[in-house]
């Protein structure tokens, strides 16, 4: 048994050959990686993957193929994709939050340079960034403030 | 979810693998043959095999989302073979921290003036939002952005429109039985 086999031509049980093109990114200390790889893709499906890059480009092709097909293997359903729509829906909230807190600061911010003024007029300016912002919860959040004596 | 069978045009999937569709076929109720590219992709990048062997571990209720989901990777990784779906999700992670970032501005700000204070000097508070990183897979994402490296915020073109909506929580949804998976095929 020849102890130089890459992991993908050992979890083949195949001679791995000098020009293994599978051999530089699926080293033989991390047979994991392979049965990942192979378990979604196949090995056919990586080595013409793999194939159809340049060179320079394969070591970071082959990461993402066993980042996607760790996904899949954790989560069979929705793979990577739920990780996609994670982030998406942090983005949506962290842009709500956003919104929400400029707004607070533009309140203040004109409380602090005109303390004299009509609350509502304050409110009104906010409004007006709100509107253009379509942010439905910031709305919700000045109404609160209005009503709880905030403002 | 469109069916096929033999007594309708074979779905795309034993179109493009010319064979006959077969009642129960478990392809049909996915790969309608009106969206042939739909196979396509998928077929390319997983191979119909492992995608037969992938659906057959799954319930019946989950293999539409499961395809769909397949689908998404693949046409991510047609269009990007180096990267695939994980160009968006490096790209997204990027948004997410530069939300933070900001947030964390926003939120220190909103303490100076609550404190009535000169906006000077006063030192960032960080973290006081509750934007928490993914947390799955982070580890690895967060190895695989350092080996590739950060290139900068840039216009970063998702592969599509997510075909589909499903309530979404943090915990996986692998819970699936062993149905044995035998051929389906």
């Amino acid at each position: 048994m020849s102890s130089g086999r890459c992991a993908a031509c050992r979890y083949l049980r195949r001679r791995c050959t000098q020009d293994c093109i599978l051999s530089p990114y699926f080293p033989s200390n991390n047979p994991q990686r392979f049965a990942s790889v192979h378990r979604i893709y196949g090995a056919s499906n990586v080595t013409k993957l793999l194939q159809r890059l340049p060179t320079h480009l394969r070591s970071e092709a082959a990461d993402s193929l066993y980042f996607e097909a760790q996904c899949r293997l954790e989560d069979p359903v929705y793979g990577c994709v739920g990780l996609i729509f994670l982030l998406q829906q942090q983005i949506h909230s962290a842009e709500s939050q956003l919104i929400k807190t400029q707004a607070e600061i533009a309140v203040m911010k004109s409380q602090t340079q005109h303390p004299q003024t009509q609350p509502f007029r304050a409110i009104s300016g906010s409004n007006n960034l709100l509107l253009q912002q379509s942010d439905n919860d910031a709305n919700l959040i000045f109404s609160n403030q209005v009503s709880s004596g905030f403002i | 979810m469109a069916s096929s069978s033999s007594y309708n045009s074979p779905c795309a999937a034993c179109k493009l693998l010319r064979r006959k569709c077969m009642p129960g076929c478990i392809f049909a109720p996915y790969f309608p043959p009106e969206e042939p590219q739909k196979f396509v992709n998928v077929h390319k990048i997983f191979g119909a095999s492992n995608v037969t062997k992938l659906l057959n571990e799954l319930l019946p209720h989950q293999r539409e989302d499961a395809v769909n989901s397949l689908a998404y990777e693949a046409e991510a990784r047609v269009r990007d073979p180096v990267y695939g779906c994980v160009g968006a999700i490096t790209f997204l992670q990027r948004q997410v921290q530069r939300l933070q970032k900001e947030l964390d501005a926003a939120n220190a700000d909103l303490i100076r003036y609550a404190c009535n204070d000169i906006p000077t000097g006063l030192p960032q508070v960080t973290g006081t939002s509750s934007v928490q990183p993914p947390l799955t897979p982070r580890n690895r994402l967060a190895e695989f952005n350092r080996r590739v490296g950060n290139e900068g915020g840039g216009f970063y073109q998702l592969p599509g429109a997510l075909p589909y909506s499903f309530p979404w929580n943090d915990a996986s949804s692998g819970d699936m039985n062993d149905g044995d998976g035998e051929g389906g095929m």
